[in-house]
């Protein structure tokens, strides 16, 4: 396992291209393209003003950088560095801003969420679309690219649009069964729209590409309700997580629940491996006096005796948003996993084995897990917690490593390359990349010997 | 009790004397009660009771005994007057017999004062313990009544508190009620709210488009060095009804694309399912069958579903490709079929479970533990009989390698093989003289058949010259008769013919299959005996049979020979092998034969059934 210099960053604006040959971060207003693999600078774009958000296009050609504060994008292209695109939304004012998923077309969201703008890099023509609602997350593309969903609200009543992206034409227009949805997101396979409401009522919707209701689920009620979802990769279940602290499995052909997995504080089944996080002795970073001194201690993995209880936090009952029930869950790319996050668990990692839907493995940190994501290509989950270690597990282990560099270099987020052998790790100020496969093609990630228990 | 009663005993004999000294006197019951209450006051009594009798007063005294004692009833003191006016004297002796009679009954006093006394301490005692009793029962009593109206305070109260407890579960659940309402109407205050503010924040949405968005703003643009190819290549299309039918099209492929492509799976899906179901009950069947078989007391119904199922048995193939046609026909049969053959398995697992652990209850008992040691005895047994076994085949292969050890030298074998040639020689001749007189009886039995034969024949001739003599006077008599009675005879000569024929023809067929028999018996059994008829001419069936029969005997008789001759070659070395096989192909042939005929016979029996 190798790690790169540090690179400055800011915002955590970090990108690996879609075809995995670059890789963007933004350092305030200016945008930097490297070589993926080699790290070499190849092109470097100046913005108007503090970047606050970058995409990539779907084909890689283009470069999209938001400056919400002057409600300005501006698009870069990989090809033609003189080619230049700006747009202004003006007083309308700019909350979001993204790619269509055919790399042609911008969508802007105005302040107050008045409206949504389609501009288009081919033609001059200008698409409106009235209404979107401000949620959690109205948007969604199909993953082939052809339709966009999106959560309209209008005459206090919740609605989806379906449009087709190649000529933005409107698909299908139907209301939907909610008090006020939170969030939509297409199945992976572009054939089933999964609805969700806002977490005062517990109601999972699924609707057909056609707008036809194909099932509706609500586990209970009178309590806080969804907080989470996912699709598997392979469209076959949909995890619901919610604020009782449970995941909800719903297969594809009854939509009915498969599963209930709980996320009890204390995990009792022998069945089930929990791997510690520990700190190593200070004696034995004393007896190292040559290595640079670190301020956080190395730490390792160990093998917890079942049962174990898990570290809780005890929620405040009267603020909004309490920390309680899933709110993070991910499936893996071979849909054989699923990792999730108990909010009053903050430390702990769950990992469900989907095959068996039950309880594979629990990673318990030092610290609060900010983010986990799972490897592109293979059943292999990264895990941070904001201090300067980074942590991986698959079926055959679990692993911590330190960051190595000067200074204190906190991972508050990651992402994967496409093709899973490296990870960026993305710190408050600067940013890395760890390369996974070595160069002798050796031992995999999960080789050192010295930190597996 | 009893200690009480001892220590009591003197004090109540002090009593009894003095008391009883006191009854003599004529003195107040005072005075008997004050020396009652004091012990040392009795000589100070005695001196007051002498004063009762002075020289003064012993005539007054004497009269006033005599007059106590007469209205006593005892005999006056003194003697009999004969006059009124003479002095009456003393009589001593009535005074004496007085004395002894009042010590008697002061005696009897005593003792029956005692007596009453310690009565009267008993009762005195048990009158104290009744006492005690009582005391203690009415303590209890108090007691008991002071808890039950603890009792029944505390059940006061605990009621109280009951009633209050539900007055306030009342009041909690109407508090819950309450707040309930009050939940409701805040939420439906809060939607109400929501819906003004939603309105009113959508009609400044719509005032803020109007001013943002239709007010030419310069602002809003897209400054573009130059516009960019399509993705695709292709222009850009305009909005028509045509091509929003084909991205109706379009969404349509793709549903149906996901639906074609998730029937598919569950069409393999169900295809796995069903080979495993196919499989399972297969093997169920296979699994069941034979075990149904055996035990007649299983129930009706399960002998019933095997049988139906071996009645399906035979349509098997169709139906297999029958399910892959459709499964909506056949899936009820099969599940149905599953399910009984499920049944089955599992009564009949409960049923061993059962003998399980009715093994495991029995196990604790002797029995199991003698059959323990039986099975013990009879591993050793079989321990040592592998082990024999085992040395007889080590002999064996010794004996082998010794053999082929011998005949890889020449000139030993050669001798060997010339001494096993004449003893070969030696067995020949036995059997050929066996031989020889079995050939002799079967030409005797020849004979005696030719000679039934020829007499069958001569009976048969007579009979039949009988039966046409009897046939004859038969139609002369009918000539005789009217019409109807010769349609009836016609009508019975009729029948008779048919049976006739029917007995021709069940004649006729045995004929011609004995003759396949016959044909066939012999030429097995001339292998071995020239001597014996080649067939039997005798066209009769009655004939074959018993030659047939006795075929088969000598065949027996044929068989026993080679089998007799083993053991004597067993004890011979293994050289003589070629010669046995050579010979065992007769005694084989034999048997075969034998086989032949019987089924031959089985076959005949058969055709004639129908």
């Amino acid at each position: 396992m190798n790690f790169s210099e540090v690179f400055k960053l800011s915002s955590q604006l970090c990108k690996f291209s879609p075809d995995g040959k670059y890789l963007a971060s933004c350092v305030q207003y200016r945008l930097v393209v490297r070589d993926a693999s080699s790290l070499q600078i190849l092109q470097l774009y100046t913005c108007v003003d503090q970047i606050q958000h970058v995409e990539w296009s779907a084909d890689s050609l283009f470069l999209l950088c938001a400056m919400y504060k002057r409600g300005l994008v501006q698009v870069w292209s990989l090809e033609q560095p003189e080619w230049h695109c700006r747009i202004d939304e003006g007083s309308a004012g700019l909350v979001a801003s993204c790619w269509s998923p055919d790399g042609r077309h911008v969508l802007n969201t105005t302040e107050f969420h008045l409206r949504m703008t389609v501009w288009s890099l081919c033609t001059k023509s200008v698409s409106y679309i009235k209404y979107p609602k401000a949620c959690q997350q109205g948007v969604s593309f199909s993953r082939d690219g052809r339709y966009l969903a999106l959560a309209e609200r209008r005459d206090c009543k919740d609605y989806v649009s379906i449009f087709v992206c190649s000529d933005w034409q409107l698909l299908r227009h139907f209301d939907t069964g909610t008090q006020d949805l939170a969030g939509i997101e297409w199945a992976p396979n572009g054939c089933v729209l999964a609805v969700w409401d806002t977490c005062l009522e517990y109601k999972v919707l699924l609707y057909s590409l056609d707008g036809r209701l194909l099932a509706a689920y609500c586990a209970y009620e009178w309590s806080l309700g969804v907080k989470a979802a996912a699709w598997s990769p392979s469209s076959q279940f949909l995890a619901v997580g919610s604020y009782d602290g449970k995941v909800r499995v719903l297969n594809h052909v009854t939509w009915k629940v498969l599963a209930e997995l709980g996320h009890p504080a204390a995990v009792s089944d022998s069945r089930v491996v929990v791997y510690k996080e520990a700190e190593k002795s200070p004696r034995g970073s004393l007896g190292r006096p040559a290595c640079p001194p670190h301020r956080a201690a190395e730490s390792r993995y160990e093998v917890a005796e079942v049962p174990v209880s898990l570290q809780t936090l005890k929620p405040a009952a009267d603020r909004a948003n309490p920390k309680i029930g899933i709110g993070a869950l991910a499936f893996s790319a071979d849909s054989c996993f699923l990792a999730t996050r108990n909010d009053n668990v903050p430390n702990a990692v769950w990992v469900w084995d989907v095959r068996k839907l039950r309880l594979f493995v629990v990673l318990e940190q030092l610290g609060p897990v900010r983010a986990f994501q799972w490897d592109p290509q293979q059943p292999r989950l990264a895990v941070c917690t904001g201090g300067s270690k980074v942590y991986l597990w698959s079926p055959a282990g679990c692993v911590s490593v330190q960051v190595p560099g000067e200074g204190d270099f906190q991972v508050l987020s990651l992402c994967w390359h496409s093709n899973g052998d490296s990870l960026a790790l993305l710190g408050k100020d600067h940013f890395c990349l760890c390369f996974l496969e070595t160069e002798d093609g050796g031992g995999s990630a999960l080789g050192p010997p010295g930190s597996l228990t | 009790m009893g200690d009480w009663m001892t220590i009591t005993d003197p004090e109540s004999k002090n009593l009894s004397q003095y008391t009883s000294e006191t009854k003599m006197s004529p003195s107040s019951l005072y005075s008997q009660q004050v020396l009652c209450s004091s012990i040392p006051l009795s000589k100070n009594v005695h001196s007051f009771f002498s004063a009762f009798c002075t020289e003064e007063n012993i005539e007054q005294s004497i009269s006033y005994l005599d007059q106590e004692l007469t209205t006593f009833g005892f005999p006056s003191l003194y003697e009999e007057s004969k006059g009124k006016e003479t002095k009456r004297e003393l009589n001593i002796v009535a005074v004496l017999n007085c004395m002894n009679e009042l010590l008697i009954l002061q005696r009897k006093n005593l003792l029956a004062q005692e007596n009453v006394e310690t009565q009267n301490l008993k009762l005195g005692s048990d009158m104290d313990h009744l006492q005690n009793c009582y005391a203690k029962l009415k303590e209890q009593l108090e007691t008991s009544r002071r808890e039950m109206i603890g009792l029944q305070e505390r059940d006061r109260q605990l009621q109280c508190k009951n009633r209050n407890l539900h007055q306030l579960l009342k009041n909690e659940k109407d508090e819950v009620q309450k707040l309930q309402n009050i939940i409701a109407s805040r939420a439906t205050q809060y939607n109400h709210d929501m819906k003004r503010k939603e309105r009113e924040y959508n009609k400044l949405k719509e005032r803020l488009h109007q001013l943002v968005m239709n007010k030419k703003d310069k602002k809003i643009a897209m400054e573009v060095l130059n516009y960019v190819g399509r993705a695709d290549g292709k222009r850009g299309s305009w909005r028509t009804g045509k091509s929003e039918a084909r991205n109706e099209d379009e969404m349509y492929k793709i549903l149906l694309n996901d639906y074609e492509y998730r029937q598919k799976q569950i069409l393999m899906e169900n295809a796995e399912l069903k080979k495993v179901l196919q499989q399972m009950k297969k093997e169920m069947i296979s699994l069941l069958s034979p075990q149904k078989q055996k035990p007649r007391e299983r129930a009706d119904d399960s002998t019933g579903t095997v049988i139906s199922d071996v009645e399906e048995d035979p349509g098997e193939l169709s139906r297999e490709s029958m399910w892959d046609l459709s499964c909506e026909t056949v899936r009820e049969q099969l599940t149905n079929s599953i399910r009984k053959q499920w049944r089955i398995l599992k009564s009949h697992v409960e049923k061993l479970d059962n003998q399980v652990s009715k093994v495991h209850l029995e196990g604790f008992n002797d029995e199991d533990v003698i059959s323990r040691q039986d099975h013990e005895e009879e591993t050793e047994k079989l321990e040592l009989e592998i082990q024999q076994c085992k040395e007889m085949i080590k002999t064996q292969q010794q004996l082998l390698q010794q053999q082929l050890a011998t005949t890889c030298d020449d000139d030993t074998t050669s001798l060997l093989r010339d001494c096993y040639l004449l003893e070969e020689k030696e067995r020949l001749k036995e059997e050929w003289s066996l031989f020889k007189e079995q050939k002799k009886n079967f030409e005797k039995e020849r004979r005696s058949f030719t000679e039934a034969a020829i007499r069958l024949g001569l009976e048969r001739k007579a009979f039949e010259e009988e039966r046409a003599s009897w046939l004859k006077q038969q139609f002369l008599n009918m000539t005789t008769f009217d019409h109807q009675n010769s349609e009836n005879v016609r009508l019975f000569s009729a029948f008779s013919g048919s049976s006739d024929q029917d007995n021709l023809t069940a004649h006729s067929r045995p004929r011609q299959k004995p003759h396949g028999v016959s044909n066939g018996a012999p030429v097995c059994s001339s292998k071995f005996t020239k001597s014996l008829p080649a067939s039997p001419s005798t066209s009769d069936f009655c004939h074959t049979r018993p030659c047939v029969s006795e075929h088969s005997s000598s065949i027996n008789v044929l068989n026993v020979t080679p089998e007799e001759a083993k053991p004597n070659r067993a004890g011979r070395e293994c050289a003589s092998q070629k010669w046995s096989v050579a010979s065992r192909p007769g005694s084989q042939d034999g048997c075969c034969s034998g086989c032949s005929l019987t089924y031959t016979n089985s076959h005949v029996e058969k055709d004639d059934l129908p």
